[in-house]
């Protein structure tokens, strides 16, 4: 007989998250032999560029660009916020191509395969709108060479890239905020599903059971 | 700071960049170079062992 208790909301999350992710699968203390390779590498090396993208990106945020132009310590942050996004793209794609050979999708992983497909996207999006957002001749280029292309689309309504406020706005509050719940969700459906097996491991899974 | 002035000057910023024009394939050359440099990442991570692999099959 259910009790009060057992019939509460919270009660039955814990529950539900209890027997989708207990702790041991959720911060596992081995993996199988075959994530001993390279090409296991990248997803994490994203995630670590990825903290190091926002942690100087939140620098810059209280800096301001008057110091990120102009002092010899704001040209380092921003230098590091540019090239950890060079090293988080770089990884992301050989992720990718990593995981599209492997069909990584394989499994019941659809969804960890599509959230990762709209991070990417996302990330594409958020990069873009930095891009823009530099406040230097640059940006003045690219979003004056931009606004034809989005104006085609018809969102230059919406998404008007020659409006600084609302580019930077975008860049720091809305497309993070995408990106990393994205990111989170991924991370976690990584854990529940666990690391897409090799073709041959899979079959020999599927021999034995 | 003149020594990274110097090596500033190695890479002349102050012309056009120069472009990869293939039937509908246009793209810069630096670009061109990331794509071959995560080309050879790829094939490298493929092929590189991975440090205590052998050990770890032997613990399996």
């Amino acid at each position: 007989m259910s009790t009060e208790i057992d019939r509460q909301w919270t009660t039955r999350l814990r529950r539900r998250v209890e027997g989708k992710l207990p702790p041991e699968k959720m911060l596992p203390d081995t993996q199988p032999a075959y994530v001993a390779s390279w090409i296991y590498v990248f997803g994490v090396t994203t995630l670590a560029a990825l903290a190091v993208v926002i942690g100087t990106g939140c620098i810059l945020a209280i800096r301001g660009p008057q110091w990120w132009h102009q002092s010899s310590y704001g040209h380092f942050v921003n230098s590091l916020h540019l090239w950890s996004v060079e090293i988080f793209f770089f990884a992301m794609v050989v992720h990718l191509w990593g995981k599209y050979f492997m069909a990584a999708w394989r499994g019941g992983r659809s969804l960890t395969w599509m959230t990762g497909v709209v991070l990417f996207l996302t990330s594409i999006a958020t990069a873009f709108t930095g891009y823009v957002s530099q406040t230097n001749f640059d940006s003045q280029w690219i979003s004056t060479q931009a606004k034809d292309g989005i104006n085609a689309t018809g969102a230059g309504a919406y998404f008007n890239v020659l409006n600084l406020g609302q580019m930077l706005m975008w860049h720091i509050v809305l497309l993070p905020l995408v990106a990393v719940a994205l990111t989170a969700l991924h991370v976690v459906l990584v854990r529940v599903k666990g690391v897409v097996p090799p073709f041959e491991e899979a079959a020999k899974a599927e021999v034995s059971a | 700071m003149r020594v990274f002035l110097h090596l500033a000057a190695l890479v002349p910023l102050d012309h056009l960049g120069h472009y990869i024009h293939w039937h509908w394939i246009y793209l810069s050359v630096a670009n061109f170079i990331v794509i071959c440099l995560m080309v050879v990442t790829f094939v490298a991570a493929l092929l590189l062992p991975f440090p205590g692999r052998r050990s770890r099959k032997e613990n399996r």
